[in-house]
This record gives structure tokens, C-alpha cells and sequence, in this order.
């Protein structure tokens, strides 16, 4: 995973809540089994519709629990590889906003007025070290998990990182991993 | 004597996993061909093994035809093909077990885990798909997770993952005649909103729960992620024990700490939710969030925002029109939510002397094979078929239509699947969520019914 650094530069806007990962992906494009070329197929039926306009920006805003439904990562890629690197919202679902930590996509949380604000300027700097969006004008920190500011300051692999816990892995299975099902033995 | 410090029953399966703080081990990989391709190649490129096959399953459940194709270099579509073919090679080269199409355990993956005595109160339990939270119904801690986790997990059989908060929604009455847990769950989702549960793991409660068959608990818990919530869960009971007993995946002696295996009565909970189980009806979606939810019995509301404005126009629907006035194209019942032998038995008890209305298209896609077996012993199928339904083989089908089966841009359907989302079961198609009674009266009267007054 590439390093999140300052994100900076003008701002896509879609106005609408609940927006789910069928509408981001749609399902034809799962039978893919590559990791790349998602972007030309993101809101594929929404693009279809007239008055439809989505810049390609390196920030994209979006109404509350962007990213609900299904777990399908390739919405993460389709977003990615057209360009977003930070998504800005008042809230995400859950599975979403991990998918989107793993590959490097910034999940911002900030309260509606403020993502109003940041849509209206059309422009934004977004410090992740700092926990801080800025646009003309106005400021506004974002929380974010400490340990995974971290990982994405810095690309960190997850899979690296828990391989090097192997001693603790290990313990666990020794002492205390929980006898069974074994899905090779049925 | 009050406990000195109450747990959950999320603290208690949290903490008998953690490896170290925000590291959990996994009990149990359920792994289908959808989103698995890029993390095992993602393994191969690294040169990792999968560190616990023994641990991990897999089966070909979201792209395979239900025709009756029973060898994957048969399946037409080419890039279906393709994906099934290289889950069967991922699983050979790494050594996981895998039911692929042809096998007679092969299904939904949220199906075939319950049904092989896999799923086991107090276990973890991940799956590259959101609707993992359906093993919960046994009193385990199931997530979705998306492909890199997926990898992470092949890879270390852990998952780095804060602790969830915990709520728990209690319900209290008795449903009323004809309100199925299907109902119930559209109810819950249609009060809190569907984001009401982001953030948090869902324990479900109360004797409306306790009065469950397990298939209901399942597709309660299936539907949790409709509500935001990372994970749905039931304390286990005799129930939960009685249907584990004599499975292949289950212990020949059932493990006494399992009866125990609860929130203790003073545990806190993050957030709680009373839900009135008496107050609940046969339950049906109008528009394209399944919180957009009215009782059969009421009207296409006005709508409050923009996106129910939205909602509405692409489902075709006017405010005030009476549910029971929605004509129907097609019905479908299947999907994780509700294609276990249970749901098609109670679909069926609808149908006697029945037959489906002209002009509506109505399939039945079991959820396994296994299901589809038990279903066509007891003569299920022959009552399906009777009454003009297309019998199929098991997958996910038309819950996302990512195989041939698929509505037409305007169709309305009758789905007893769990997402009504914009173009979900094909462009332009209009669904409409329903418990598989429901589906079965509708698919018969070309249009929802009260089921409550519905005579065979």
C-alpha cells in the first residue's frame, strides 16, 4: 500500500445518503478477477443518466453511510483507480471504510455542514498527520484510530505486520485456539 | 449474587480471541469465488501459504447458473466460467476444501455452513461477503470483510480489528398470526433507519427471538448489515444445540459451556432498542433502501427527502397507492435470507390448490443442494411446480443477479431476498422485499396480500 500523504486539490460532489456499493460497482463487473481497471465502470448506471457529471478529483464528497451494502471491495478500487484518494462524508459503513484503509483510500468523517462547506469551495487539503481539512476560509479536524493513522502515514502492509506477531499467533493456537470444526476432515 | 464485572456475550467471545489487543483469531474462513481471486493471488505473489485450510471452506454459490449445470467448464457465461474455475484452482493449489458446482453440498455459503454443523456457538467467523452476520443466529461473532482482509485472514488466520461497540434490540410481545421473522427484521430496520447499527455488534433478544426456529433466527441476523450493524448475534438455547446435533461439523458431544454461552443479566450494552413485537405486520418495501418498509396493510408513503423522492420515482410508485395494489411481473424465493427448507415449507403451505397468476414469472432457488434434496423428499418441489413455479438448482441467483438469472429494466418483483438497492436484481428492475409466505400468496394473486387472511 502507497503512503497517504497531504491530499490536496478540487473536490467531485455527490449529493445523495445511503449511496451502497451496487450503485458504486455495479454486479456485472465482480466476475473480474483482477484488482485493476475498475474505474471506468464506477456508478456505471448512474453515469448513464442525463445530467450525470463526475470530475475526476483527488476528493470525492458524499451524502451519510456512503459505501452501505454489500462488502465488495471493488467498489474501493473502482473508486481509486478513477482518481479519488480521499472520500469525504459525514459517516460510512463499517465494512466500506475498513475496505477502504486497506488499499489506501482516506475515509474522512466530518459533519454534514462542514462537507457542505468543503463541496461549496470546490477545493480541499486533507492532512491526514495533522488531522485536518482545509479549505478556503475554515478548518476542521477529523478523528481518525491512532494505529491506523499510522499504518497509512506510513503504507504499512497489514499481512507483514501480523506475520511479524508470528510468536503470539502461535501462543494462541498452542494454548488456547478452540478445538474444531475441522472443514478438512468433513 | 451480581456478577462483579457482567460481560456480553461480544466480551466474552472478543476476549476468548484475542490474540493481542486489535488482533483477533478466526475460528472459521467461509470463502466464495466473487471475492477471493485477487487475495490468493495476492498470496501467490508473496509466496504465503494459507495458514489454516483446515480452517477455510469454499463453494461456488454467487455466479452459478441455477439451470441445472452441474460441471463448471459448462457454465456459458465465459467470465462466470472463469471465476468458479479459478476458485477450483486457488483451493487446489492451496490445499481448501471446496464444494464446487456438482457437489452435493455445494450452496449459499451462509446456507451450507449452518447446514454442515460448522457454524458453532462462540466461534469467530469471516466471509468476503456482508451477509456473514447470518451465522450469528448460532451465538457466534460473524463479519463480512472485504478481499484484503480476505488475504489477511488466508494469511494469518487474524484479523486486525477494533472491538465493535454493543447493542442489543429486545423484543417484546408476541408477533401477531401471519409475522414472520423476516417481518420482524424489515420492522427493526424500518424503526432505526439503515444505518442504525453502524458501528456496533447486534445481540437480538426478548421471547419473540427465544420462540424462533433457527432458519428465523438466521434470517434475522442475516439482515443486520440492512441496519448497518457489523454483526448480528443470538445467545444459543436448546434450539440452537437440537439442530447442531448430529451434523457432520458438529462435536459428537455437545461442549457444556455452550449452554452457558450468554450476556450475563447485568452486562451493559453500548445502545439498547425496544422493538414492539406485537405491533409488527406483514411487512413490504416500497422503495430502494430496505428501510423504506410499510406494513402490508398501508400505503406508498409521501416522500420526506429527496432520496425517497428519488426512491419513488425509480420504483414507479405514487405516494398513497395501497400496497395490496402493487402489481407484480416475477417472484423470486431464494438467497441467504430465506431459501432453507423451513422458509420454502412455509412458501409452500401458501400454494395448495394455487396456481401462480398469468402474466407473473415465479422462481424458487433453493439455497443448497442439500436443501434442495430435503425439499424435493418431502414433495416440496412437486407443490412449487404444481402451482406453475420454476424449480431451480441452489446459488445466490437472483438475490444480486450475477448469474443468468436476472429481471428486466421496469420488472417488479417479489423478492424474499435482503437488498431492494437500485438496479440490484437488474438494471431498472423494481423489488420489493417480502417474507416467502408473502412472496408465494403475491406470486398467486399477481399482487401483495395480507397473508393473515389468506385460505389454501
Amino acid at each position: 500500500m502507497k503512503a497517504v500523504g497531504v491530499i490536496a486539490g478540487k473536490v467531485s460532489v455527490i449529493d445523495r445518503d445511503d449511496i451502497d456499493t451496487d450503485q458504486i460497482i455495479p454486479k456485472q463487473f465482480l466476475k473480474r478477477i483482477e484488482r485493476t481497471g475498475f474505474g471506468e465502470f464506477l456508478f456505471y448506471d448512474w453515469a448513464r443518466e442525463p445530467g450525470w457529471g463526475l470530475a475526476k478529483n483527488p476528493i470525492l464528497v458524499a451524502g451519510r453511510n456512503f459505501g452501505c451494502g454489500s462488502s465488495r471491495e471493488h467498489a474501493v478500487w473502482a473508486l481509486e483507480d478513477y482518481g479519488f484518494e480521499a472520500i469525504l462524508a459525514p459517516s460510512f459503513a463499517d465494512i466500506f471504510r475498513t475496505n477502504c484503509t486497506k488499499v489506501g483510500l482516506l475515509p474522512v468523517a466530518l459533519d454534514e455542514t462542514h462537507c457542505r462547506a468543503v463541496a461549496q469551495a470546490g477545493e480541499a487539503e486533507i492532512d491526514l498527520e495533522n488531522q485536518e481539512v482545509r479549505w478556503p476560509g475554515a478548518t476542521a479536524r477529523f478523528e481518525i484510530d491512532a494505529d491506523l493513522r499510522h499504518r497509512l502515514l506510513n503504507g504499512l502492509d497489514d499481512v507483514a505486520l501480523t506475520l511479524s506477531r508470528e510468536e503470539a499467533i502461535l501462543a494462541y493456537e498452542r494454548e488456547r485456539e478452540r478445538p474444531g470444526p475441522v472443514t478438512t476432515a468433513l | 449474587m451480581a456478577k462483579i464485572n457482567p460481560k456480553t456475550l461480544l466480551d466474552k467471545i472478543w476476549e476468548a480471541h484475542e490474540v493481542a489487543p486489535g488482533l483477533i483469531y478466526i475460528d472459521l474462513h467461509l470463502v466464495h469465488e466473487v471475492t477471493t481471486p485477487q487475495a490468493f493471488e495476492e498470496l501467490r505473489l508473496a509466496g504465503r501459504p494459507v495458514r489454516r485450510p483446515d480452517r477455510t471452506l469454499a463453494t461456488a454459490d454467487h455466479n452459478v447458473p441455477t439451470d441445472g449445470t452441474h460441471v463448471v467448464s459448462r457454465i456459458r457465461d465465459e467470465l462466470s466460467r472463469v471465476q468458479v474455475e479459478v476458485l477450483e484452482r486457488n483451493c487446489r493449489d492451496f490445499g481448501v476444501p471446496l464444494y464446487s458446482l456438482g457437489s452435493e453440498h455445494q450452496g449459499i455459503v451462509h446456507v451450507i455452513g449452518p447446514e454442515l454443523g460448522i457454524t458453532q456457538p462462540g466461534m469467530t467467523i469471516v466471509c468476503g461477503d456482508s451477509h456473514t452476520a447470518t451465522h450469528g443466529a448460532f451465538g457466534a461473532l460473524a463479519f463480512g470483510v472485504g478481499t484484503s482482509e480476505v488475504a489477511h485472514v488466508l494469511a494469518t488466520q487474524c484479523l486486525v480489528s477494533n472491538k465493535p461497540r454493543s447493542m442489543r434490540i429486545r423484543y417484546e410481545g408476541k408477533p401477531g398470526f401471519g409475522v414472520t421473522a423476516k417481518d420482524l427484521i424489515l420492522a427493526t430496520i424500518g424503526q432505526m433507519g439503515v444505518a442504525g447499527a453502524t458501528g456496533h455488534v447486534v445481540e437480538y433478544a426478548g421471547p419473540a427471538i427465544e420462540a424462533l426456529s433457527m432458519e428465523g433466527r438466521m434470517t434475522i441476523c442475516n439482515m443486520t448489515i440492512e441496519g448497518g450493524g457489523r454483526a448480528g448475534m443470538i445467545a444459543p438455547d436448546e434450539n440452537t444445540l437440537s439442530w447442531l446435533e448430529g451434523r457432520p461439523g458438529a462435536p459428537d458431544e455437545i461442549p457444556s459451556e455452550w449452554r452457558s454461552l450468554k450476556s450475563d443479566a447485568e452486562a451493559q450494552f453500548d445502545r439498547e432498542l425496544l422493538v414492539d413485537a406485537s405491533a409488527v405486520s406483514p411487512m413490504v418495501t416500497w422503495g430502494t433502501t430496505p428501510g423504506m418498509v410499510v406494513p402490508v396493510t398501508g400505503a406508498v408513503p409521501e416522500p420526506q427527502s429527496e432520496h425517497e423522492e428519488r426512491a419513488l420515482r425509480y420504483m414507479d410508485l405514487a405516494p398513497g397507492t395501497p400496497v395490496q395494489e402493487i402489481a407484480l411481473d416475477r417472484v423470486f424465493i431464494g438467497s441467504c435470507t430465506n431459501s432453507r427448507v423451513g422458509d420454502l415449507r412455509a412458501a409452500a403451505r401458501m400454494l395448495d390448490g394455487h396456481k401462480v397468476a398469468r402474466g407473473v414469472y415465479a422462481m424458487v432457488v433453493p439455497g443448497s443442494q442439500c436443501v434442495k434434496a430435503q425439499a424435493e423428499r418431502e414433495g416440496l418441489d412437486e407443490v412449487f411446480k404444481r402451482a406453475g413455479f420454476d424449480w431451480r438448482s441452489a446459488g445466490c441467483s437472483m438475490c444480486l443477479g450475477m448469474n443468468p438469472d436476472v429481471a428486466a429494466p421496469g420488472e417488479r418483483v417479489a423478492s424474499t431476498s435482503n437488498r431492494n438497492f437500485e438496479g440490484r436484481q437488474g438494471r431498472g428492475a423494481r423489488s420489493h422485499l417480502v417474507s416467502p409466505q408473502m412472496a408465494a400468496a403475491a406470486a398467486v394473486a399477481g399482487r401483495f396480500v395480507d397473508i393473515r387472511e389468506w385460505t389454501t
